[in-house]
């Protein structure tokens, strides 16, 4: 137990003291053969927000995987009841003895057989059925040996690959049309096929809890808890996220900006008391008899900056840019004014692809694929985007205006122009630098980040949601 | 003060919850059991309309207790939560008899109970009768004005500078619903009980619209839930929640149609979706054969 909350803490969660204890009162008065209630007793006195629950449930998952009769690991003596009941199953749909004998449980089968009961087993949404194929399938395709220095994943793939769940999808739709006498409507069958992708998506997870707690056995929940440890979703890197990071990133950045408007609203009505409002006080002080007592003051209306993004979006740093962009239009009513600008080795202006559209993802679509961003080769040039960026909008720069210049400043040896940052700073208020690279990686190889940034107002590391989420709120 | 546990079992919690029309899963019935039988309040957070608020309506219907809510606003101060001094009354206390008492025996009268006006935190903890208390949208308060509600989540007393403490006569079951627009402290985290309510699965959704709409057939109920289930996995501005489930059931009832085909689900979706470009959207990705 203190072993599983000194993970969660190593995981990057904050358990305090007094939810540790207020977790050990809550066990007490919790039926401990009560797998599910154990869980959610624990939850709820151990993680306070939604964001931390995957993490948690996995770390729960690795520790507790042992506990409660139906998670046993039995290799060899399956209950048998079950097993005959399911080739009895299987004997009716084929109609024949395929299945072979009853008692000898699921070994016997053949892959094809195999394949065919999950694919029974998810038209009919049968869970036993498919947590118990998880099972098998895992024992005979994934290869697991003991002490093999592979990660989860490493089986995960190898058993999927096997059962062949891609096409999986196609065939249940087929099966499902030949069923189902009349012509389905297209509305039907979309609702068909959302609903056999929840449920293949389910048998993934079995397959993959039945993997996790087959290692667990392996090699003790200590090292597993290691190995799988994943970062939080505001601390994921950008330049080295997975697609699945992606989009739990994707994920966490709209509660993000919401809430990151809600308080950048809230601090700029409470930030400082206006300038006295004569009219105001004057005649509230009528009812003080003509003494002004209660001065009223004007709400204060703070002028909101003028943003200029300009973005990197050559290979190595295009999320990062994709990101910065998101989050800047997800909150631009915090900004007077936002232009966009995408470059790698030539410039173009995107802001209209924001303007035209509600919605930023496909905002963010038009620009991968429309923007005109090429000049030469294709590859990161700074130097040669930004002398043209100065010579075709320089004279938009005002005082008011705030430039973020984002990239690695890989320069790949161009000349670097750091000219033309200089004359930005000269006619902006400020000129940024949001850097996604760590830090002790800056002005290695051909990275120019410390020539720019002598002409900024200041570099900053920006790897992950919660330095860019800092960076912005200080920023509007 | 340690009275006996209202439930016995999360299983009682769930039937009883069942019984005022309030669907629970295991975790929702297993937080309600746990804050009972361990005195902590309940923080509730999810998205709009998944029934955060009807969770602590059916609890207090539930058990037979009153309901006292606060409605959490911004600018929402002590003198509107938790007490305030009848100032009026006690300026015609000491009008009444001017010649009378003494300075002392005044002072000392005019800050009595009689002259207290309790407002809804304080009333929950002095209140004889078991009571629910609702804090709704904890999230809208400043983080200063967040610090109120700390003594008497963890305590539940309140300090009153001129009387003393005054603590719970009964522990009341406290739930506080956010919208999470704003993080709330880690204090106020620390000492509740920590519940998120997500939309529901497919089955209890199904169960929702068919205990909450009369008359409805099991097929009609099933095919609403899983279009709505097909909507949520979209990238929407607001997906649609329990609530316009409900209201999309109950005008299906009233168009008197049995099946939902594609053209009855677009002309009706405007009462799911909100937004002009989640209805578009929504009606392209349905109407698109693989």
């Amino acid at each position: 137990m203190s072993g599983f909350i000194a993970e969660l803490r190593s995981a990057g969660l904050p358990v305090s003291l007094t939810e540790n204890l207020d977790a050990m009162e809550a066990v007490k008065v919790i039926p401990i053969e009560d797998r599910d209630a154990f869980k959610y007793a624990l939850g709820a006195t151990l993680v306070k927000n939604n964001a931390h629950w995957r993490v948690f449930e996995t770390i729960f998952e690795v520790y507790f995987s042992l506990r409660g009769p139906e998670y046993e690991i039995n290799q060899d003596n399956q209950p048998d009841d079950f097993w005959r009941e399911m080739q009895d199953q299987m004997d009716q749909v084929k109609g024949q003895g395929e299945g072979k004998g009853s008692g000898g449980g699921m070994d016997s089968l053949t892959p094809e057989e195999i394949a065919a009961m999950l694919m029974r087993a998810l038209m009919n949404g049968d869970q036993a059925m498919m947590r118990a194929l998880a099972k098998q399938s895992v024992q005979r395709f994934a290869g697991m040996e003991p002490g093999r220095p592979v990660g989860g994943t490493y089986y995960l793939y190898r058993t999927l690959r096997n059962l062949d769940l891609d096409n999986m999808l196609q065939k249940l739709m087929d099966a499902n049309r030949e069923m189902s006498k009349q012509e389905l409507t297209s509305l039907e069958e979309r609702l068909e096929k959302d609903e056999f992708e929840s449920r293949i998506e389910q048998f993934k997870q079995e397959v993959e809890a039945e993997i996790r707690r087959r290692l667990v056995a392996d090699r003790g929940a200590e090292a597993m808890a290691k190995t799988l440890r994943k970062p939080l979703p505001e601390d994921v890197e950008f330049m080295h996220a997975s697609r699945d990071e992606m989009q739990s990133l994707k994920k966490a950045l709209y509660p993000l900006t919401r809430k990151l408007a809600a308080r950048l609203a809230r601090k700029r009505r409470h930030g400082r008391k206006g300038p006295l409002d004569f009219r105001n006080t004057v005649r509230h002080s009528l009812s003080y008899g003509g003494v002004p007592a209660d001065p009223k003051f004007r709400y204060p209306r703070p002028a909101k900056p003028e943003l200029m993004v300009v973005a990197d979006i050559s290979g190595s740093v295009a999320a990062f840019a994709r990101f910065t962009l998101m989050f800047v239009y997800a909150i631009q009513n915090q900004f007077s004014k936002v232009r966009s600008f995408v470059f790698i080795d030539g410039i173009d202006e995107v802001t209209k692809f924001f303007k035209s559209t509600e919605d930023i993802g496909e905002a963010i679509n038009r620009v991968n694929t429309e923007a005109d961003v090429v000049w030469v080769d294709g590859h990161s040039d700074y130097g040669h985007a930004f002398e043209v960026f100065f010579e075709r909008y320089g004279k938009d720069i005002n005082s008011k205006t705030t430039v973020l210049l984002l990239g690695d400043a890989r320069n790949n040896y161009h000349a670097a122009q750091s000219w033309v940052v200089k004359e930005m700073r000269k006619r902006a208020r400020h000129v940024y630098w949001l850097n996604p690279e760590p830090k002790s990686y800056w002005n290695t190889g051909d990275s120019i980040v410390g020539e720019y940034g002598a002409h900024t107002d200041g570099v900053f590391e920006c790897r992950n949601l919660r330095q860019l989420e800092g960076f912005v709120e200080n920023l509007a | 003060m340690r009275v006996k546990p209202r439930f016995k079992d999360v299983a009682t919690v769930r039937s009883g919850l069942k019984k005022e029309n309030y669907l629970a899963d295991d975790g929702i019935a297993g937080v309600v059991y746990l804050a009972d039988r361990l005195g902590k309040p309940v923080l509730i957070e999810g998205p709009a309309g998944t029934g955060k608020t009807q969770l602590a309506k059916s609890v207090a219907e539930m058990t037979g207790a009153r309901l006292i809510r606060l409605q959490c606003y911004e600018g929402l101060d002590e003198s509107k939560a938790l007490y305030e001094w009848n100032y009026k009354k006690q300026l015609l206390r000491i009008q009444a008899d001017k010649k009378s008492d003494s300075w002392s025996e005044v002072h000392d009268d005019i800050f009595s109970e009689e002259f207290l006006l309790t407002r809804p935190l304080l009333e929950a903890i002095t209140s004889e009768e078991p009571v629910v208390l609702l804090i709704d949208e904890v999230d809208r308060v400043e983080v200063e004005t967040e610090a109120l509600l700390l003594e008497i989540l963890s305590e539940y007393q309140v300090s009153i500078p001129e009387l003393g403490t005054i603590t719970a006569k009964q522990i009341p079951l406290v739930f506080l619903t956010s919208n999470n627009t704003r993080e709330l402290s880690e204090a106020l985290k620390r000492r509740c009980l920590y519940l998120h309510v997500d939309y529901p699965d497919l089955e209890r959704e199904k169960e929702i619209v068919l205990t909450k709409v009369p008359d409805i057939s099991e097929n009609l109920a099933d095919q609403i839930a899983r279009i709505v289930r097909s909507i949520r996995q979209l990238d929407l501005k607001k997906a649609p929640s329990v609530s316009e489930t409900l209201d999309w059931a109950r005008t299906l009832m009233l168009l008197g149609i049995e099946t939902i085909d594609e053209k009855e689900a677009k002309e009706t979706l405007h009462i799911l979706l909100k937004y002009q470009t989640d209805i578009a959207k929504a009606a392209k990705e349905l109407s698109v054969t693989k």
